[in-house]
């Protein structure tokens, strides 16, 4: 072989375009290579992305110590607590001051006595809305102060300064509570917009209901208030703790055993005791009593480290009953402090040996357990973000964590399980992500969604899965080759057609259609198959000179006038069917017979819209597995004697069934993912009805109406995403069972 | 044959006797398995009727929509004596069981088992509150149909039906009488003419205005943050700022003269109920007769319908008017789209069937592939919502468009991402398409070509690849039919309701890809789902329907068509 350089082709200009030719080539490759992978990545990267944003969700909470210093101010600690940027904290003193610190370090920023010194002294102080900065002291001699604490926002030279202030709503001189001036041991605070409720008990054993109506002069704008007190009596024990409800309709009232009588505010000049209850177990004492937000659960921290949550919970008369929900265990030392966080229903406990611990109710989870100081805890509280955890122990000085705790409402009992969500007479499964106010509790839970889902796939394939299979037998095999060619491109385009298009006609057209002709439908069902047959038995029995007329292969065009005259005639029973036997009115009748409430939109409704865009799928491939079935052994078969449908039942389907089962699997995959539809033929509303008349959300439509509005990076969106992520593995999981499934038949016909 | 008569026990025994006999037929009709294979074709029967159905269906109420339908005016005598006058178009008709009608109120004699009733568009929303009424088919009685009854399509509360009485000019009556129609025609053209410069003054000089006084705003603001303040720039920027605000003291000037001038005219007609209306031109569209019409005018008035649905604006919360904004919008996003999936696709089915090596790799890789056409698009719309406008469209903003922010530019959804996201999702299928094609050309063409010494760059570039190129063009087709019709994932990544300007303008840069666009399927969802009144829209919905309808058989007859050429013609290569 002679080399390149010696022959007499060879010179510079040609090697040069050579090299050149080997160099594009190389580069092709290697373009070709990257843009092959990238492409490929790019597809595969939306797995990975919604995993990665899911993920999160299921990180646990974690929470590291970052400052510990003694208590900034001096004297005991009332109530702490922390700003919203977690830059600055302020604590009530037990000697009457507001102290105002940075939580890094403990540098005061401002102390300020909120009572006169030598005079009455703080005997009580309670502080019912964490959300509002307000506090109320109670004096030793009977008064009440209500003291507000704020923090401005300034931006001065571009650098973010915090500046504490103390304001003091009702004036800087105290309200008198209690006229005989004893001093005040529990105290209860309720701000509403026409008056101010204050409870307390005094040293004297009294139990005192003070109103403070409002009266405001429209012309200053100044506000008066008019006291007017109420002794409570009767109360059977000791009173330790008290609450009013944010509504101001409800005092609680509880003692240190454990016992907790309520008592209806409604009419504030005569309270009414309601119930009495026990909070505790066994022979525990109950250390600590808050509201969860929102004002509506009671958490109850007990000496056997349990802390319990309560809620009125409508009976069958339709009374309020203060009922257990659900506890939480901590350890064996006893409950000191109780935190609640200000923007989900969750808090923190803290116990005598210094362990804290972080809850959510709705997810029925204790998300995390530290150990923050050794020996007990006097004061707590966490930030209004809860991404700062301020303790002060015993040992005098205050302890701040930091808390990474961003997605505690999901738990698997959250997502998957009944939850007794408040306002609700017993656990439920509900989806509710959002609603109008802050202190909503939301309802996370994908039971009714998944239960939709497979409501809506179910109904689909009852109605694509015979047409699909029956029609791509009789394409397959009985069919003439000339009608084939018009059939299969006719049932592409129906497989083109967007379901749009699909989802607006059922919603429009076909359910207001279906109300109207209920009874004709249902009489169309049951009408068809036997009219088909019926006039196929005639067909069969005619001359065959009017038989030949249609050639064989041909008996479904033939079908086509049949098939619209029985439509045509059981939906025009309809109405004379309804006046007969319903009474003119289906719906109606079905309501009082048999207690079905029907929707206009409805799983009827989606069931046959689905199944019209599945079917398609389905049938090009079970008619594709069919057609493939080798023809020798059709005609082995029908040699040996067999009818065409002995033929098709025994040998050819049983050869195909694997192509059959791989079609069925694609379109359930596909009834499963379908948005458009079910967004526009259901009512959108998760139910969990198994009724073929109601309607259901899926979770693909529940994507799409959520995720525009809700907010990046919030529980409720990753919880979106999840559901996303549920529907792509499981139809990537089918598809590629199925596609499994069909490249082994293939390779088995090969052989063939 | 018996011819004296049988007595009745041979008529008995007779009877039987066929009965047995087409019993014995019946069961060995049934056994031969005929049964089962009339029910199979019934199947495909079922479904072959409910394709051609509903595309005849959407056909026949879309197409329906521009023809323009007679008015009818009648007396509606209630039983209990009130006779009110109703001048409407016919809308629709059913029959309902007469206790449904008693439910809602309606007082129906006992003996009255089922009742006709029929949906009257009656118009006039502004003065009569509602704009669709169902009467009863026996209480409609003089039912007349007079030739100058006139229809008014106006830019705001929908159709106006009445009797015309007078054209005013600036409040003097100019025109009554049978002469006031030729007057009106002339009057309304000027004021069409008038509206057209109007919008086109609002719309493109003036809002050309404000874009580039907000492009200055955000020069100024560039300029800000970038700390070192330059007095000749920021002298440029407020010369220009008081030019542009002189030539919009200009335009202002010019809209008051013509929303003067387009004030001048009005007329006043009679509706039903005897009530006179007066209704400004400024505010109508179209005026006509559609009782004295011609069976030419007619078809002039259709053509002239279907024009102003494709090329106008929508109205009334897309409710009336046209669609020109949703097809430009799909248009253009079906073409971005192209631009991204073509070569996308194309490179990686050329290295998985070319380049990478046939392991089980290759074969997981394909399999992935080909399932991911399967997975439903609402996961590739959050896929673009998390990935492409928040994250990728975050950063972008960071980078570059710090001066707009807080508002984000590209970290919102918009033109760009939502061809992006469909792209993804539309390129398994062109992957698929032009894979086929790749291996549909005959290894003894590439063998060939390696053979006379080309590279296998050159052998993909010159032979395979033009051989490969209707396999390619298929896969682009279905591609593009798919993301015309896919609604879902544009809900969450780009389209709106109704977009004030198109992604494409005579603005610079021309091209606004972070702009939100309308689009044919979600007009559809919109129009149909969460407009204000959707009886009225209902007829604009078939019609949308309609033309996407057309549009993707449209391609997919394409498609399928050249797919069949192809296997034709590679049946001869084959061997």
């Amino acid at each position: 072989m002679e080399k390149a350089s010696e022959s007499p082709l060879f010179d510079a200009a040609n090697e040069r375009r050579y090299q050149w030719r080997l160099m594009k080539d190389a580069a092709a490759r290697r373009a070709v290579g990257v843009g092959g992978v990238g492409v490929i990545i790019a597809i595969l990267l939306i797995f990975f992305y919604l995993v990665y944003v899911v993920y999160p969700l299921f990180v646990p909470a974690s929470a590291g110590p970052v400052a510990d210093y003694p208590v900034p101010g001096g004297s005991s600690t009332l109530h702490v607590e922390a700003e919203e940027s977690g830059e600055l904290a302020v604590r009530y003193t037990a000697d009457g001051r507001a102290v105002f610190f940075r939580l890094a370090d403990g540098a005061v920023v401002k102390d300020q006595p909120l009572i006169p010194t030598g005079g009455a002294t703080v005997s009580a102080l309670t502080a019912p809305d964490a959300a509002a900065n307000d506090v109320a002291l109670g004096l030793s001699d009977g008064r009440v102060l209500p003291v507000r604490h704020g923090f401005a926002l300034s931006y001065p030279n571009d650098q973010r300064t915090i500046t504490p202030a103390l304001a003091f709503p009702y004036g800087e001189a105290a309200l008198t509570l209690d006229d005989r001036h004893q001093p005040l041991q529990g105290l209860a605070v309720r701000d509403g917009e026409e008056a101010l409720l204050m409870a307390a008990t005094t040293a004297d054993g009294r139990l005192l209901l003070v109103t403070f109506a409002k009266q405001t002069d429209f012309l200053s704008d100044e506000t008066t208030l008019e006291r007017s007190a109420v002794e409570l009596r009767g109360v059977p024990f000791a009173p330790r703790f008290l609450l009013i409800t944010p509504d101001q309709r409800w005092l609680y009232v509880a003692s240190e055993t454990g016992e907790l009588t309520s008592f209806d505010l409604s009419d504030t000049a005569a309270p009414r005791h309601t119930e009495t209850v026990r909070l505790v177990k066994g022979k525990a004492q109950l250390t600590s009593l808050r509201f969860l937000i929102g004002g509506y659960s009671l958490l109850a921290g007990s000496s056997d480290g349990r802390i319990a949550q309560w809620f009125p919970v409508r009976d069958d008369q339709n009374i309020n009953r203060l009922t257990f929900i659900r506890g939480f265990q901590q350890g064996s030392a006893p409950v000191q402090a109780l935190a609640v966080e200000q923007r989900r229903k969750g808090f923190v406990a803290a116990d005598a040996q210094g362990r804290v611990g972080f809850y959510n109710t709705t997810a029925n989870a204790s998300v995390l357990t530290v150990d923050v100081v050794k020996g007990g805890v006097s004061a707590l509280t966490i930030s209004p973000r809860a991404d700062a955890l301020l303790a002060e122990g015993k040992d005098g000085r205050v302890h701040v964590w930091q808390v990474h705790n961003e997605h505690p409402e999901v738990s698997w009992s959250a997502l998957w399980e009944k939850v007794h969500y408040e306002g609700y007479s017993q656990p439920e499964y509900v989806w509710q992500s959002s609603a109008a106010n802050n202190d909503f509790e939301p309802k996370f839970s994908l039971t009714p969604l998944a239960f939709g889902t497979l409501k809506a796939a179910f109904y689909a394939m009852l109605f694509a899965a015979p047409l699909a299979i029956l029609g791509a037998i009789y394409t397959a095999y009985f069919m003439a080759p000339r009608m084939r060619t018009v059939v299969k491109p006719t049932i592409e385009i129906m497989e083109a057609l967007p379901t749009v298009i699909l989802g607006f006609l059922a919603g429009l057209w076909l359910a207001p259609f279906f109300e109207n002709h209920l009874p004709g439908v249902f009489a169309l069902l049951v009408v068809a198959p036997f009219g088909v047959l019926a006039f196929a038995f005639v067909w069969s029995q005619l001359p065959l000179r009017i038989r030949s007329l249609v050639p064989e292969g041909w008996e479904a065009a033939l079908l086509v006038p049949v098939l619209l005259f029985i439509g045509w005639f059981a939906l025009s029973l309809s109405l004379p069917m309804e006046q007969l036997f319903f009474n003119g009115d289906m719906r109606a009748w079905l309501d009082n017979t048999f207690g079905i409430g029907f929707d206009q939109r409805n799983a009827l409704v989606v069931g046959i819209a689905m199944g019209f865009a599945v079917i398609p799928n389905i049938f090009s491939i079970a008619e594709d597995a069919i057609f493939s079935v080798p023809k020798h052994l059709t005609f082995g078969s029908l040699a040996l004697g067999a009818t065409p449908w002995q033929t098709l039942s025994r040998v050819v389907i049983l050869t195909a069934s694997p192509g059959i089962f791989s079609a069925l699997m694609i379109g359930l995959g596909r009834a499963v993912g379908e948005t458009m539809i079910v967004l526009m033929a259901t009512g959108n509303t998760p139910v969990m009805d198994l009724s073929i008349f109601q309607g259901m959300r899926t979770l693909s439509a529940n994507v799409a109406v959520e995720m525009p509005e809700s907010e990046v990076a919030s529980t409720h969106y990753r919880i979106l995403f999840l559901a996303a992520l549920v529907l792509f593995m499981f139809t990537f999981a089918f598809n590629t069972v199925a596609e499994i499934v069909r490249q082994r038949l293939r390779k088995k016909y090969s052989s063939l | 044959m018996q011819t004296e008569p049988m007595n009745s026990v041979e008529a008995a025994a007779e009877a039987t006797r066929r009965q047995v006999r087409i019993a014995s037929r019946l069961s060995a009709w049934a056994a031969s398995g005929s049964p089962w294979v009339w029910l199979n074709a019934a199947a495909i029967a079922t479904s072959l009727i409910a394709v051609v159905g509903l595309l005849v269906f959407i056909a026949a109420h879309g197409l329906g929509h521009f023809w323009p339908k007679a008015i009818m005016e009648a007396i509606y005598a209630q039983p209990d004596g009130t006779r009110s006058q109703i001048i409407g178009e016919f809308q629709g008709h059913e029959v309902v069981p007469a206790e449904r009608l008693r439910g809602t109120g309606i007082m129906l004699p006992p003996e009255v088992t089922t009742a006709a009733r029929s949906l009257i568009k009656v118009g006039n929303r502004d003065a009569l509150g509602f704009d669709f009424r169902w009467v009863l088919d026996d209480w409609l009685v003089d039912t007349r149909y007079p030739e100058d009854l006139v229809a008014i399509e106006r830019r705001e509360w929908g159709n106006f039906f009445g009797y015309l009485r007078s054209v005013e000019e600036n409040g003097t009556t100019i025109a009554t009488g049978p002469a006031a129609w030729e007057v009106l025609q002339a009057r309304v053209q000027r004021a069409q003419a008038l509206a057209a410069q109007i919008r086109r003054i609002e719309k493109d000089e003036i809002g050309s205005i404000n874009y580039r006084m907000e492009r200055l705003r955000l020069a100024e603001r560039r300029i800000e943050l970038q700390g070192t303040p330059d007095v000749t720039e920021q002298a440029d920027i407020a010369a220009e700022r008081a030019a542009l605000n002189s030539e919009y003291q200009n335009l202002q000037g010019r809209l008051t003269a013509l929303h003067e001038a387009i004030a001048r005219d009005s007329l006043t007609a009679e509706i039903m109920g005897n009530r006179s209306v007066a209704v400004p031109l400024s505010s109508v569209v179209r005026a006509y007769q559609p009782n004295a019409m011609s069976l030419f005018d007619k078809v002039g008035f259709y053509v002239s319908k279907i024009w102003e649905f494709v090329s106008a604006e929508p109205r009334e919360a897309n409710t009336e008017g046209g669609i020109f904004p949703a097809i430009f919008g799909t248009v253009m996003m079906v073409m971005l789209m192209s631009v991204f999936v073509t070569p996308f696709g194309v490179v990686a089915a050329v290295y998985l069937r070319e380049y990478a090596r046939q392991g089980p790799l290759t074969r997981l890789i394909r399999i992935a592939v080909n399932n991911l056409a399967g997975v439903p698009s609402i996961v590739y719309g959050v896929f673009g919502l998390g990935f492409f406008v928040y994250f990728l469209g975050g950063s972008i903003d960071r980078l570059f468009f710090t001066e707009a922010l807080p508002t984000p530019t590209f970290g919102t959804s918009g033109i760009l991402w939502a061809s992006l996201t469909l792209a993804i999702l539309t390129v398994p299928v062109v992957i698929v398409a032009t894979e086929e094609g790749l291996a549909r050309v005959p290894r003894a063409v590439r063998e060939g070509s390696l053979a006379l010494g080309a590279t296998k760059a050159e052998t993909l570039w010159r032979t395979v690849l033009p051989m490969a190129s209707p396999a390619m063009m298929t896969g682009l087709i279905l591609a593009v039919a798919r993301a015309a019709g896919e609604v879902a994932p544009l809900m969450l990544v780009g389209v709106v309701k109704l977009a004030p300007s198109l992604p494409l303008d005579g603005d610079a840069p021309f091209l606004h890809l972070d702009r939100k666009f309308m689009h044919l399927g979600f007009h559809i969802y919109d129009v149909g789902f969460q407009s204000p009144n959707v009886e009225a829209a209902r007829p604009l919905v078939y019609a949308t329907a309609l033309l996407l309808v057309v549009i993707i058989i449209l391609l997919n007859l394409s498609a399928i068509a050249i797919r069949n050429r192809l296997r034709e013609k590679y049946r001869a290569l084959d061997h």
